[in-house]
Formats: structure tokens, sequence, C-alpha cells
């Protein structure tokens, strides 16, 4: 292109700037909703191309009592998201004297997102809390705020390699003649880790340890496991 | 798009106790069109040896033809059948040959020896690498959704019965989440004395 | 190709053959998909009776590690192999070739295979083909003039050096060895080095990981340490996932039995009928 360009022009021409503003920094995110309670799981490692950066930033970010953000893509990005994120819940709880419910903050995250439709946040998202009746949502965003409450969903570098276990395990998919049973809150967090505890063994950027918070009623409760480290 | 990613297709084989098993989806389509869904991706090469290729299905069908003479060729030619490995050889040279023109398939390889009767599984890149593992092997559209799947739910000395079970629910589960793999899948569980071929009732869309 | 009704006869060397259809795909925007790589850290130093090489055991496809714990460590000759970084069927394929070279030339001089004779076979091959093959290779030995290390790269240029590190890691291993080298080393030393920069490799470069290997190859004997140190220990899952029988929906079975060909057969010695 170049080359054809100063044929055409000597070396007076047009020139494209290349102008690139995002960086991939890894990372893994996953949340489970259950009947009272919701699990939000992320990964320590940030790392990019073939190298690690820091093997202890998680990537939940606790926004209420209620509610638990997991956030991976470029790390730049996730920190200005959750910056704003955090402002807005602020001014919201000022002005209205009240915390802004989980659902409130799933649509408020989807404008935001889509607020930037034409320089996005590179950033995959996943909120888990507990909902206005009590019950745990998930709710999983694309980067520029398409959104939608699941049961389950995993997220960033290693989500298509959690993905398919959790319709099996969670979803009951392509098992016939199984036993529907509600997820119990144990049943969650061993799952999540051996998910990740997987994702490790096979995807380069996902490692180093595990974050698993767990949403209920009471409010929230952080656990840390450890991963490989290679 | 990579060229590898234009039919679309999912392989895995895993190793059980005294058996292997190997399977795979059915789909055979044109990027994102369905085609039809009794296509095979996985061909007998010997009484307990098969191979699955995933990749460009012209050239499915070309590699699978010309390891058929070579093989037929290396059993004339030495009078007996043909090990697991020694055939994995052969397959890795075929591509080999061809490394600055690639047929466009990544290999699946299982089988039991024909004399030992140990269980053997391996794959290989398009340019012939091979690979053996003790675990399970995978290739395809959805390699990871199926190294996520295996990861997790393969363990060592499963019966066939249980082999089956667990090979079968980590490929519908990987392929479901595949928009140009599965529509139907067979799996093959090769023992000493037989191997049985089952057709596994899917999702269809 | 001859001809359609002709058999393929047996050649030597690449084909060319899918070529011209394959770029003809990669214009129409179908990329050229992605061969293994070995993301890898590779090392090697000469110590006081030899020299001990290294090498992780991960082999990736993109970010993706297609195979947890390969062999890069290749055998050349009884006295000396050879590490490979790159792409994995390259390094895999020309050490092969050159282990096979190199045999017939010992059995033509029925003389022990010199390390810079590998090294020049190894050069001249790559150089031929202007480093489309991407072999980075650590080749040591020891033979009748004493122990040889040298770095061979893909377009054909070498080195030889007392240490060496090669493949995405090689600056995390480097950085032990300009740290802690020093010439005539002991042999447990000598491991320790090599164990530990491979280590670096492992722990600090994603693309590299799992286990060591060593080999060490001193004048009258070679130890390929396989698994030397299991730097890293696979997840213990916290439940297991086995299913019901019948868990699976199945359409149709068809059960093929395999009558067994008579594998062995046993010849009782009997009395020569003299009458």
């Amino acid at each position: 292109m170049d080359s054809q360009m100063n044929e055409l022009y000597g070396n007076n021409g047009p020139k494209q700037v290349h102008f690139s503003p995002y960086a991939f920094n890894g990372g893994t995110v996953l949340a489970v909703a259950g009947e009272d309670f919701a699990v939000v799981a992320s990964d320590t490692r940030l790392s990019e191309g073939f190298s690690i950066h820091s093997r202890d930033t998680p990537k939940t970010y606790k926004l209420s009592d209620k509610t638990v953000l997991g956030s991976c893509g470029f790390h730049g990005d996730v920190l200005t998201l959750t910056k704003v994120i955090g402002a807005r819940l602020k001014m919201f709880e000022h002005s209205h004297n009240k915390k802004m419910s989980t659902s409130s903050i799933a649509a408020m995250l989807s404008t935001m997102l889509y607020y930037k439709r034409f320089f996005p946040y590179y950033v995959y998202n996943i909120i888990g809390g507990i909902d206005d009746e009590g019950k745990g949502c998930v709710y999983s965003f694309d980067p520029v705020g398409s959104y939608e409450r699941e049961a389950y969903r995993a997220g960033g570098s290693a989500s298509s390699m959690l993905q398919p276990l959790l319709d099996n395990q969670i979803g009951f998919k392509n098992q016939e003649g199984a036993t529907v049973v509600p997820l119990s809150k144990e049943k969650a967090v061993a799952l999540v880790k051996d998910v990740f505890i997987s994702a490790a063994e096979r995807d380069i950027y996902t490692g180093d340890a595990i974050i698993v918070q767990v949403v209920t009623k009471d409010g929230v409760k952080t656990e840390q496991f450890p991963l490989r480290k290679d | 798009m990579s060229i590898l990613d234009y039919n679309g297709a999912a392989i895995m084989a895993m190793k059980g106790k005294d058996c292997v098993a190997i399977a795979a989806d059915r789909r055979f389509g044109v990027q994102a069109q369905t085609v039809s869904m009794d296509f095979d991706k996985i061909f007998e090469m010997g009484p307990h040896l098969y191979i699955g290729l995933p990749g460009l299905a012209t050239d499915v069908q070309t590699v699978s033809q010309r390891l058929n003479f070579r093989l037929k060729m290396y059993e004339l030619r030495e009078n007996r059948k043909i090990k697991p490995k020694t055939f994995m050889s052969m397959v890795s040279n075929l591509l080999y040959e061809r490394r600055f023109g690639p047929y466009f398939v990544e290999p699946v390889i299982a089988g039991l020896d024909p004399k030992t009767f140990q269980p053997f599984i391996a794959s290989m890149d398009l340019i012939g690498c091979p690979m053996i593992t003790d675990d399970f092997v995978v290739s395809g559209t959805c390699s990871e959704q199926m190294y996520g799947m295996c990861e997790s739910l393969w363990e060592p000395n499963l019966e066939p019965e249980d082999l089956f079970e667990t090979i079968s629910q980590a490929l519908m589960n990987a392929f479901d989440r595949d928009a140009v793999s599965g529509w139907g899948a067979v799996v093959y569980i090769i023992e000493k004395d037989k191997v049985t071929k089952r057709l596994l009732k899917t999702r269809m869309d | 190709m001859a001809s359609t009704v002709a058999v393929e006869l047996p050649h030597g060397g690449f084909s060319f053959d899918n070529c011209k259809r394959n770029a003809l795909l990669e214009d129409k925007g179908f990329k050229a998909p992605k061969a293994y790589k070995t993301g890898t850290t590779i090392a090697g130093i000469i110590f006081k009776d030899g020299v001990v090489l290294g090498a992780d055991t991960r082999a990736t496809e993109d970010t993706v590690v297609a195979d947890k714990n390969c062999e890069k460590i290749h055998y050349i000759s009884s006295n000396i192999y050879c590490c490979g970084a790159g792409t994995a069927a390259d390094t895999e394929m020309t050490t092969q070739m050159i282990a096979s070279k190199l045999e017939l030339h010992r059995l033509e001089t029925s003389r022990k295979p010199r390390v810079c004779t590998a090294n020049r076979l190894l050069k001249q091959m790559l150089y031929r083909y202007h480093g489309y093959i991407s072999a980075a290779l650590v080749l040591g030995g020891v033979d009748s003039t004493g122990p040889h290390l040298y770095s061979v790269w893909p377009h054909g240029s070498t080195d030889k050096l007392p240490y060496v590190t090669m493949g995405s890691g090689s600056l995390a291993a480097m950085a032990v060895f300009e740290d802690r080298f020093k010439p005539e080393m002991e042999r447990e030393e000598a491991m320790k080095l090599v164990q530990d920069a491979i280590r670096a490799g492992i722990f600090n470069d994603l693309g590299s990981g799992s286990n060591v290997d060593l080999c060490i190859i001193t004048k009258d004997k070679t130890d390929y340490l396989r698994t030397y140190q299991e730097a890293n220990l696979k997840g213990v899952r916290q439940g297991t996932y086995r299913y019901k029988r019948g868990t699976s929906a199945v359409l149709k079975t068809e059960v093929k039995k395999i009558v067994l060909e008579v594998i062995d057969t046993q010849v009782k010695p009997q009395a020569m009928d003299t009458d």
C-alpha cells in the first residue's frame, strides 16, 4: 500500500497514520447465579503478549453489598470503566439516598458502554449479584453494551473453554434423563474452581490464582485459590 | 477466517482402560450454510486403527484416500498389520512433504497396537508435527471448547461404556458452542475384540 | 502430478503440488492456518566434562497449549543432542533428517560423529531454505575433540558459544546464565544452573511451561533426563464428572466383532521319523 502511494505521489503524498489505542491483557471472568446467591470469579493474572505483568490483579470489583462486577480485556479501559461506575454509584447514592440495585447497575453499565459505541471500552463485563427480590442474578455484556440476564456466563480469554462445561453441569445440556437439581452454593464454588483449573491448563493467559466472590443477602465473601503459575 | 474453518468439524480421541475412543461431528457445510448431516470424517485404517480428519472437506477426502493407498502398499510390502505409531509417522511424512503447500487437515489418530493391544492416541498439526498423549487429543473448529470439556471430564482407566459417556458429553457440549460443527455425532469405541460405532442424538441447530 | 491413472510413486523432497491452490485461497481472503509452535525456552552450557542441554515441555497453538509435555531435546546421535524451538514440525523433521544423515556418515566412516559435522549439515540445510524452515536450534555434544555447543538460527547462521539460550523464553534464561555462568563448572552445579534458567523461562514467559527436561552429555555417557523436574503439577479437581451410563442419547449402535488373526504359533519339538 505504502509503496503504491509512493509510486503515485512520491514522498509528499498522503500518509496513513496508525493509531492502536488498545491492548489485550488476558484474564477470565465467570459468574454463576443460584437461588439466593451469586458467585463471581476471576483469575489474577495480568499479561500482554508473552509476558506476565502481574500475578495478583483480581478482575472482580465489588460495586455494592449486593453486586460484584467481573471485568477483563484491556486493563486500562477496565480501570477507567470501574472508576466511572464507582463515581456514578456514589452520585446516585447521594441524590437518591439509597444504594443502586443490581438490575439498575446493569442497565446503567449498558448505557455507559453504548455511549462509547464508536470508540468502545475494550472490556468484557459480567455482573453477578442479588436482585430486588433477593434472587441470585447474572448479567453479561458485550463491549458495546448489549446485555442479557442469564443463569451463568464466562467471559474473557478462556470463556470458550469454560462455557460448555457450565452448559453441561449447570444447564444439564445433552444429558438424557438427568434430574435437574437446584444449584447449591458449595457445588457452585467447587465447579467454578474446577473450570478455572481446567482453563489454567490450556489457556496461557489464565493462571496464578483465582478470586471467588460469593454474594448473598448477608454481603460478599471472598476466597482465593492458587492455580498454575507457568 | 482460516481455510481450516471453511467446512467446520470437531474431532476428539480419548484413552480408556484397554480401549480407545474416537468421536466426530457429522456436519458438512460451506461456511454458515449446512449442506449435509451425514458426512464421514473418521476413516477406518485397520481393524483397530481409525483416523479422524477435520479441516477442509476436499483435503479430508484426498488425504484419507492417499493414506489408504500408502497403507495398502505398506501392508503388501511388509505382510503385516501396521502399528498405530508407524501409521502416525506415515501420516506425518505425508503432511510434511507438503510443508510449503499443505493439506488443510489436522488429523487425530486412535487405535490399539495389533499385537499388544496397547491403546494409542495422537494428533497432528497440518504440517505433520506429531503429538502423542496419555489422556486425550482434540482437533477442529471448536478445539478450545473441546479442551475445556476434556480437561474437566477425562479421568484415567475408564471402562468402555464410561468412556463412551465421557467422550460423547465432551464432544456434544463442545460443539453446541460452535456455529460450524455439530448436527449429529458418531463415536467409535475400539476394544480388543470389537469396535462399537454409535450415532448420537444431538441438537440439530 | 503426472497422470491421474498412474499410481503415485514415492519420491524424495518437498512437494509443491498444493501451493498454487493454497495461494489462490489466500488471495480470496482465507488465511493460512497456524502450525504448532514451540514457544519454548531452550538452553545449553559447557561444563568441565561435557555439555548440559535443557528445555521446557510446552507446545502452543496461538494462545492455547497444544501439548503439555512434549519432547524438545531431539536425538542426533548417541553423543550429540539438539534442542529445538520454532515451528514444532520443522524442528522435529530437521533433526530427524540430520540424525539419519549422520548415522549413514558414521557407518561409512566407522567413526563417532563430530558435533561440527552435525552443525554444518544443519546450517547448510537451513540456509538452503532461506529461513522458511523455522527451526532455531541449540546443538550440543561431546566428540573426540571435546565438548561443543552451537546455536543454529533459522536462516542458517550459527554461533559457537560456552552458554546459549533460544526461543521466546531465551531472555529470561539468558538473564540467569549471565548472572551465574562460569567456565569449568562441576556437573551438579551446571545441571542446577540450566534447570534454573529453564525455570526462569517456564514461569516468566507465557510461551514456555510445564516441566524441565535435561540432557547431560559427557565423554563416555549420555544421560537423557526426561521430566527432570515437574515444575508445574496439574491442578487437582474437586468433583468428578462421571456420567450415569445411558446419559448420552444414542440413535443407532453397530458392533463390529474383530476375529483375531493367529498372532503366535508354537512349534513343539518332535522326534524325527526314522522308520
